[in-house]
């Protein structure tokens, strides 16, 4: 099945008040042309469940997101995030804050269609403390060991970014970190996959080697060719993170007008537009 | 800088290396400057066993200088995120982390400060803090030795101190430890009977009651209290040749 299409036509299916997987991890091989383009659709009330990074910051500053589940938010190189850090601050955004291993299980369970999976992960730690509704399970065996049981991240649609994939929707991530793209996909009622090119599924193999293909076709209802799609954040081999872009990005937080010339230059645009900006 | 003029930031750098003394064939993940530093010293020279990454995803054969990208023939394996979290739940890990706030039980907070619901800063965020202490060993690295660091009560606790791990029964407690923390002023463990922070050694040239006055709560002092251990020549030339630039030296607040 051809499952070729526009960003505009996977994010048509997001609406208000809906709960989204974002793959990637802190500022690295972001789905950030799905980002934008849920900018430009003005979807509000979000929640968003991610290894968090400047999709939650974006997010943030544009007012759309009411809740984040997360267990960092990071630009990496710029190591706090200014418009999280600014939403928080002004108690303008609902969180879950979890320990970065019980959120990867939330993912592996919600994959699963379990409803926890047991970790030690959490006991001890405050983590509990401000999510009252964690709850712990003992072990039904001789041990009876105390864990934390962590719900599962169950999303309505998950949006990830590879740097290969074919038509139908298999997936290659070329870089040395395959995150948890795939759980994100497994984990969500529907998930849209971009990716730097489309190419025949005889070039996506014979182009990376066979644990490169993270991704199957049962996975995705939707693949998008969006060259740059995962910029300003890295996308290796294809580009790194463009830091200067990053640090305007930064910038604006403290600053409105700056934010909303960025705004107004780099999100109210096309994706076209956006990528025209950025290679000038 | 000459080789022979040993810094502050040397010792502490020396102080971090050696809370990875006898680890062995374990992963050493070392969050910032010094505590990259220190564990590069340690697998460079007393503990070549010791598995670390480039900070982001391969595994290294030795250490490289800062700023040295590695070629294929300084890589020995591969280690992603998911793997770094099955390894660290396998608990084959020490980890060295920052500490926003730490406090006599060794509490950690690295996520905000403030009320959490609406923090006065939102800073990290617990990261894998609580699996990291509660799964492996951890050590912690206050570059900056002051009594808003070193608190009587962290704002949030990320990292799990032994009173709290007490509280979860020897099952739940049973990988818990924390084997040191480094600051610019001193080492510190927690090998009293309650588990409360003590004073091991004191840098050269800081007095106890610069420590005494700098720490929020009330430290348990040693019989002898003993000076941490100057680098040796043949270690400061291999911090030197790790750290060309300097960068630990501008981290430590003397």
């Amino acid at each position: 099945m051809d499952k070729r299409m526009t960003v505009d036509e996977a994010v048509a299916e997001v609406s208000d008040g809906m709960t989204i997987g974002i793959g990637g991890w802190g500022s690295r091989r972001k789905p950030m042309a799905f980002v934008r383009a849920l900018v430009r659709k003005g979807v509000r009330d979000l929640t968003v469940v991610s290894y968090g990074g400047p999709d939650i910051g974006i997010l943030c500053a544009t007012g759309q997101l009411k809740k984040a589940v997360y267990g960092f938010v990071s630009l990496d190189s710029i190591p706090l995030e200014p418009h999280f850090r600014k939403a928080r601050q002004n108690g303008a955004l609902e969180a879950i804050e979890l320990d970065e291993g019980m959120f990867l299980l939330g993912l592996r369970a919600a994959a699963q269609r379990l409803p926890f999976l047991p970790t030690r992960a959490g006991l001890g730690s405050d983590v509990l403390k401000i999510n009252p509704h964690l709850k712990t399970v003992k072990s039904p065996y001789d041990d009876g060991e105390e864990l934390v049981a962590v719900p599962a991240l169950n999303v309505d649609v998950a949006f990830i970014h590879m740097n290969r994939a074919d038509a139908s929707g298999n997936g290659q991530a070329l870089g040395r970190d395959p995150y948890f793209d795939n759980l994100f996909c497994m984990a969500a009622k529907k998930a849209y996959m971009s990716c730097e090119k489309i190419v025949s599924t005889d070039a996506l193999v014979s182009g990376g080697p066979l644990q490169s293909l993270l991704i199957n076709r049962m996975m995705v209802s939707g693949v998008v060719e969006a060259p740059g799609g995962a910029h300003f954040t890295e996308c290796p081999p294809d580009y790194p993170r463009d830091e200067k872009l990053q640090r305007e990005y930064a910038a604006t937080a403290k600053d409105e007008e700056a934010w909303n010339a960025f705004r107004a230059k780099y999100l109210d645009v096309t994706e076209a537009d956006y990528q025209h900006a950025v290679s000038k | 800088m000459n080789s022979d003029d040993v810094t502050r930031a040397d010792v502490c750098v020396l102080a971090i290396a050696e809370c990875f003394r006898n680890d062995g064939e374990i992963m050493v993940s070392a969050m910032g400057t010094s505590p990259s530093l220190g564990a590069r010293l340690a697998k460079s020279t007393f503990e070549p066993d010791l598995l670390m990454t480039d900070g982001f995803n391969l595994l290294l054969r030795k250490a490289l200088p800062f700023g040295v990208e590695p070629s294929d023939r300084d890589v020995e394996g591969w280690m992603p995120f998911g793997a770094v979290f099955d390894t660290l739940w396998w608990g084959r890990r020490h980890v060295m982390m920052g500490a926003s706030q730490i406090d006599q039980f060794g509490n950690q907070n690295i996520a905000c400060i403030g009320r959490w619901e609406k923090p006065k800063a939102q800073l990290l965020g617990v990261r894998g803090a609580p699996g990291n202490t509660i799964n492996h060993v951890t050590s912690y690295w206050v570059p900056n030795h002051n009594a808003r660091a070193l608190v009587a009560k962290v704002d949030m606790v990320s990292g799990v101190g032994y009173d709290r791990a007490a509280g979860l029964g020897p099952k739940g407690s049973r990988f818990h430890e924390i084997r040191r923390v480094v600051s610019n002023l001193g080492v510190f463990d927690f090998n009293t009977p309650d588990h409360s922070m003590r004073l091991v050694s004191l840098h050269p040239g800081v007095e106890l009651q610069q420590v005494i006055d700098n720490t929020g709560f009330e430290l348990v002092l040693p019989d002898r209290l003993d000076t941490t251990p100057v680098p040796t020549p043949e270690q400061i030339s291999v911090l030197r040749e790790l750290d060309p630039q300097g960068y630990a030296q501008k981290e430590v607040v003397v």
